[in-house]
């Protein structure tokens, strides 16, 4: 069983060990921390504003008074949640344009690989940043599209390639000689002997996406009041530095941490699928 | 081969100028620079509002197309536009240019420089104490966004002022008000953070790209062979192994830089300098039309000329693409 063997050689692998860890610690902070604080995110303490963290708030509180715990634990969720969900997608989406160009090939690979390339001179920021003053109000998923959709395009391009090799591989000519339509043998066998390449691309991604949201919300370009994320806090907090560092301190601690357990799986995933690499 | 380049270039220039028209489209239907004028005390007259747009290119009232024609007729003759003040957007493009150059120039040849350095280094000494240290203080600074370190750096400024009395500036180019030597002096202390924030980012990612190409070249005949023939073990690592393993970290190079000169967004908007950088997001900001598109094409240039610089570099570095 290919799973197993590559479950045990990324288990054995003591970087990936320790994110996986990490991550996880980070996962039970971010979804039950909030339940052993001692206040709600949406509560207000009037009695203490831009207060340093004591032993009522144990990271101190923010200009209206909102306890820095509670916040900044429900900001860490909302990255989570975007951070995968855009990851998920954009993984996703370059399997399935890259794939299909490559096995179809033609006007559509010319197509879509045009549009890649389009996609990829554009600066994303700059596009998001114009677009989502329209959003406002808009949900947040709107911004995990927009994130999506302009970080697929360079592994789509890597897809493609192994996709033409692929193509001329016996178990796939035997599947298109049985008359299995092309988009099946994508999902079935192309999408499948690419899985290695895809976890890597999607773990790697999932850091991107947290980054690339906190930079986004640092400007106001990202999630928009009343939602909060690791980002929109930082950028809140960012003002407030040197004098009051605990409003910027505890969030970008939260991200740096999670960025880096994630990257620590990645690269762990990385040893362990990817036979070339070395250690 | 000039046939190939020829029709790369094409497509490169046609996809800038897609690339450019699709957001002048964009901001032109969805930024408001209108809105600046209306909102104003005393209230200005609409006609007076529109023959000022009409003026800058700018009414909304004006259908999108006809002001799209104008742009890029300008565009062409090397006229972009004006600004929603109605200042030249090229006087203000070429001084925000000179000013990302400076901080940029420094930061990137600096930060690859030191990269790549410590990245051999690292490679030659693999598994001892120093490549690990240097491993992992890479692998840490790298999942630090650049605008979290950026804050960290003032915040150890203003520690290590008020600890030392130094007097390290963390905001703006230069300290009005001086003249002659303490105003170079005063220029260069204002560098002083911004170009660690650029650089340290860099060196991490340099260095791990170069230590990986480092140990895959060392390995290689060549070096063998360089060591065979006599030549001492600092003069091959150095004249054969560093020079091949430099490829890859050669065309990074010309792709961040052709991109940093945008993409050093941060790290101007929280040191406070008014460069390219800057400029993207406060135009946005500002619905200064005709400003988002000359930074959009600017970007979109630089990247391609980024390409051609790469292909340039990675011609003089390897002798195999100057062979083929």
């Amino acid at each position: 069983m290919r799973s197993k063997v590559v479950f045990a050689r990324m288990l054995r692998n003591r970087q990936t060990r320790y994110g996986l860890i990490a991550l996880l610690v980070l996962l039970l902070l971010a979804y039950v921390g909030p339940f052993f604080g001692p206040h709600d995110w949406l509560e207000k303490d009037f009695a203490a504003f831009m207060e340093p963290p004591s032993a009522d708030h144990w990271w101190g509180t923010t200009q209206i008074g909102q306890d820095v715990y509670a916040v900044a634990l429900h900001g860490m969720q909302k990255s989570i949640v975007i951070g995968f969900l855009v990851a998920l997608i954009s993984t996703g989406l370059a399997a399935l344009v890259g794939a299909s160009a490559g096995y179809f090939g033609g006007w559509l690979d010319k197509a879509l690989m045009w549009g890649a390339d389009l996609l990829l001179v554009l600066p994303s920021f700059l596009i998001i940043a114009i677009v989502s003053p329209n959003l406002r109000g808009g949900s947040w998923l709107w911004f995990v599209l927009l994130l999506a959709a302009f970080s697929w395009m360079i592994t789509s391009r890597v897809v493609r390639s192994m996709t033409l090799s692929l193509r001329e591989r016996e178990y796939i000519l035997a599947a298109r000689y049985m008359g299995i339509p092309g988009w099946k043998i994508i999902i079935r066998h192309v999408v499948p002997n690419l899985s290695s390449l895809l976890i890597i691309d999607a773990t790697l991604n999932v850091s991107a996406a947290i980054i690339g949201e906190a930079g986004l919300s640092f400007f106001g370009f990202g999630v928009q009041p009343p939602d909060v994320s690791l980002g929109t806090l930082i950028a809140a907090g960012s003002d407030k530095v040197p004098g009051y560092s605990w409003l910027f301190l505890f969030p970008s601690g939260l991200l740096v941490l999670l960025v880096l357990s994630v990257n620590l799986i990645g690269d762990g995933l990385r040893d362990a699928l990817d036979p070339g690499s070395n250690s | 081969m000039g046939a190939y380049l020829l029709k790369r270039l094409v497509s490169n220039v046609l996809l800038v100028a897609i690339a450019a028209s699709m957001a002048y489209f964009l901001a032109a239907t969805s930024l408001n620079p209108r809105a600046k004028y209306e909102g104003r005390q005393p209230p200005v007259a609409e006609a007076v509002i529109d023959s000022t747009l009409d003026d800058y290119n700018l009414n909304d009232k004006k259908p999108v197309f006809e002001r799209y024609v104008t742009w890029v007729s300008g565009v062409v003759t090397g006229d972009l536009g004006k600004t929603w003040q109605g200042k030249s957007v090229n006087d203000e493009m070429g001084r925000r240019i000179g000013v990302s150059l400076r901080l940029l120039l420094i930061g990137t040849v600096l930060g690859s420089g030191i990269g790549v350095a410590v990245g051999a280094f690292a490679a030659i000494r693999q598994y001892r104490v120093s490549d690990r240290v240097i491993g992992v203080a890479a692998f840490v600074i790298m999942a630090v966004p650049v605008f979290v370190m950026a804050k960290m750096l003032t915040i150890g400024a203003v520690g290590m002022n008020e600890l030392l009395g130094t007097k390290l500036e963390y905001t703006g180019e230069y300290t009005p008000g001086l003249s002659g030597w303490d105003q170079t002096l005063s220029r260069l202390n204002h560098l002083i953070l911004p170009t660690i924030s650029l650089c340290l980012g860099q060196i991490a990612f340099y260095s791990r790209i170069q230590r990986n190409m480092m140990l895959d070249v060392l390995g290689q005949d060549f070096v063998r062979t360089a060591r065979a023939k006599g030549l001492s073990r600092k003069a091959a690592l150095l004249k054969h192994a560093l020079r091949t393993a430099l490829v890859p970290a050669a065309t990074y190079f010309a792709f961040t830089f052709g991109t940093l000169l945008t993409g050093a967004i941060f790290t101007e908007k929280i040191f406070g300098w008014n460069g390219m950088g800057a400029w993207l997001v406060d135009s946005i900001q500002q619905n200064d039309t005709n400003a988002v598109a000359a930074v959009n094409l600017f970007a979109a240039v630089c990247v391609l000329f980024a390409g051609l610089l790469s292909d340039f570099i990675v011609a003089a570095l390897d002798p195999r693409v100057r062979v083929s």
